[in-house]
């Protein structure tokens, strides 16, 4: 069954011809947000979308710091998406990192250590994954949110490029997909936003979310901006597209349209 | 007319404003009421602010297992206003209270807590039972100021063990409240470990998230860089900020009704949204600050003043207008 497709998934380049694939493999997706609107949303979105591709196609990995598993579990319930049969069928592997610590906080190698076993687990999560009969679905790497794996690493933001660069690596060489959401303003405040520019560089997709420049308003809750970048049309063109359009956030979904069209 | 008896029409039965049943069969079994906490949609509880006002506005109270954060102002200790009613209202349903302040005699706070309308001497003799869990918090707080020098970063994980064994401690029927105050002042003491005390409010948000407490932290948002200042920000599930207004400001005076009982203001921006992914949008998100008979906070939503006709402009806009649509005095 084609749910009817949406204009985030058709920026995304998902959903042509109605078919409902999951992320195409090997794509990094960066999800920006800032304290006004939260980009959780486009997460749980495109965690359905992961989970929902049909048997044996595909998995999850999901590093949760921010919020504990009852919470998306509740979320993705109402949106549609059991998350606890996901679980024990081995379709999502999730990692609740809600008071992940980094061992020995002053010491550089203990942070680059734990990193290092986190990412020895995630490639063992995919291995297991993969090692399955008829399994060439595309797993998914998401994480929610990135600003805390670097509080957890103590500000060290080479350590967590470090893993962020091994990750990316993965995209290639193991068919993943990698999707991270961070939070812009807080980088965007600094002098020098390092981490920033090489997300933003590294990025296939960009979403950013953003409040309307009015304000708060009950029927539009913010913005969307989408940078895909490598879509190519028919004739292998590469075509970088900007799409912008408004969102309203509702319990059982979220409504996409473009500004002035609504009502 | 309307008035006409049509037999036709029924009776409207009054619909709760919720979209959502509140009694749904997904909500866990009913547990025994606990006093203080109010249940909520998604199987939230509530706990009650101290204010009624704000308790209305953030649509039943504060959410148990949530963290509040309050931005202070730097001219103004309005954040004390809700600090104070926050605590004093722990003591009232006699939740377990932790209370930790970087002041050097955190007592004398204690002391200007409003006692409710009707206490009795019951009431004010069991609070003093709750003092010396305050006091053992601020033991640990001074203790660990003063070796602040030798310990480093050590002394944050302890605060928050503490405080951990607390929570524990405080009992698993009632709700727990922690109150903290100014926690990156420069007087804390970690005021210059930016990574720790940020570190620390995380693992703060992740102990209270699977515990039956409602954290409230104030910090004053000058003292920490912008980049930082958005972390914290970001870990809050609630965030409020109040700021002063200046007394005798012509300019306010003119476009506020009730300028001059007003003690400052309170702008609301983000509400938690734990369990459910859609925003809480308010109507009005800046509000002014009234004390009444000096005891209760009252929160209002401001009022622009009917314009004055010779002014030339063309007609007087009134009721509720929030803070986005007025000028620079009133922008947060």
């Amino acid at each position: 069954m084609n749910p009817p497709s949406n204009l985030l998934d058709e920026a995304l380049g998902l959903g042509h011809g109605g078919a409902m694939a999951p992320l195409p493999a090997g794509r990094v997706v960066l999800v920006e947000d800032c304290v006004e609107t939260s980009g959780a949303f486009v997460l749980h979105h495109l965690l359905k979308r992961a989970l929902s591709a049909g048997e044996g196609d595909g998995a999850v990995l999901f590093l949760a710091l921010a919020q504990p598993f009852s919470h998306y579990d509740r979320i993705l319930r109402k949106l549609g998406c059991n998350l606890s049969v996901q679980r024990s069928n081995n379709k999502l592997h999730f990692f609740d990192m809600l008071k992940l610590e980094f061992p020995g906080l002053t010491e550089g190698n203990d942070i680059e250590g734990g990193f290092v076993e986190l990412y020895s687990k995630i490639q063992r999560a995919i291995e297991a994954s993969r090692s399955k009969e008829y399994s060439r679905g595309c797993i998914t790497i998401m994480i929610d949110d990135l600003s805390l794996l670097e509080i957890a690493a103590c500000g060290s933001i080479d350590c967590v490029l470090d893993f962020l660069y091994y990750c990316i690596s993965l995209t290639s060489e193991l068919d993943c997909s990698l999707v991270i959401l961070n939070h812009e303003d807080i980088y965007s405040s600094e002098e020098a936003p390092r981490l920033l520019s090489h997300l933003e560089y590294l990025a296939d997709i960009v979403i950013k979310t953003e409040p309307l420049s009015t304000g708060l308003a009950a029927d539009v809750h913010g913005q969307l901006t989408i940078f895909n970048k490598g879509t190519c049309n028919r004739h292998g063109h590469s075509m970088n597209k900007i799409h912008n359009f408004h969102f309203k956030v509702k319990e059982n979904g979220v409504e996409y349209f473009y500004p002035g069209s609504q009502y | 007319m309307a008035t006409a008896k049509d037999p036709n029409l029924r009776p409207i039965r009054t619909s709760s404003s919720f979209s959502r049943n509140p009694s749904a069969p997904s909500v866990a079994a009913p547990s025994p009421p606990v006093p203080g906490v109010k249940p909520g949609p998604s199987g939230a509880a509530f706990v009650s602010s101290g204010i009624p006002d704000l308790d209305k506005i953030l649509g039943g109270g504060f959410l148990l297992g949530s963290v509040v954060m309050v931005m202070e102002d730097a001219d103004a200790p309005h954040h004390l206003l809700l600090l104070r009613n926050f605590m004093s209202q722990g003591i009232v349903h006699r939740q377990p209270l932790l209370f930790a302040s970087p002041a050097k005699d955190p007592r004398a706070f204690l002391g200007t807590l409003p006692s409710p309308v009707s206490s009795s001497k019951e009431e004010r003799q069991r609070a003093p039972g709750l003092d010396p869990d305050a006091k053992d918090k601020e033991k640990g707080l001074r203790i660990a100021w003063q070796y602040k020098k030798y310990f480093g970063e050590r002394q944050v994980p302890e605060l928050h063990d503490r405080g951990e064994k607390r929570k524990n401690d405080g009992g698993n029927v009632n709700a727990g409240r922690i109150a903290i105050q100014s926690l990156c002042a420069p007087q804390c003491g970690y005021s210059e470990m930016d990574w720790d005390m940020v570190s620390f409010v995380r693992s703060l948000r992740a102990m209270i998230r699977s515990s039956n407490a409602v954290a409230v932290i104030t910090f004053p948002t000058s003292v920490l860089s912008p980049s930082f200042s958005k972390r914290w920000q970001h870990l809050a599930d609630t965030l409020l900020s109040v700021r002063a207004i200046p007394d005798e400001d012509k300019e306010l005076a003119k476009l506020l009704t009730g300028y001059q009982d007003m003690v400052g203001l309170l702008h609301v921006h983000k509400v938690a949204q734990i369990n459910t992914q859609v925003p809480v949008i308010l109507e009005a998100t800046t509000f002014s600050l009234k004390m009444q008979k000096r005891r209760s906070l009252i929160l209002e939503r401001l009022n622009q003043a009917p314009v004055d006709a010779s002014s030339g402009t063309s007609y007087a806009t009134s009721g509720g207008c929030s803070g986005s649509s007025k000028g620079s005095p009133l922008d947060f």
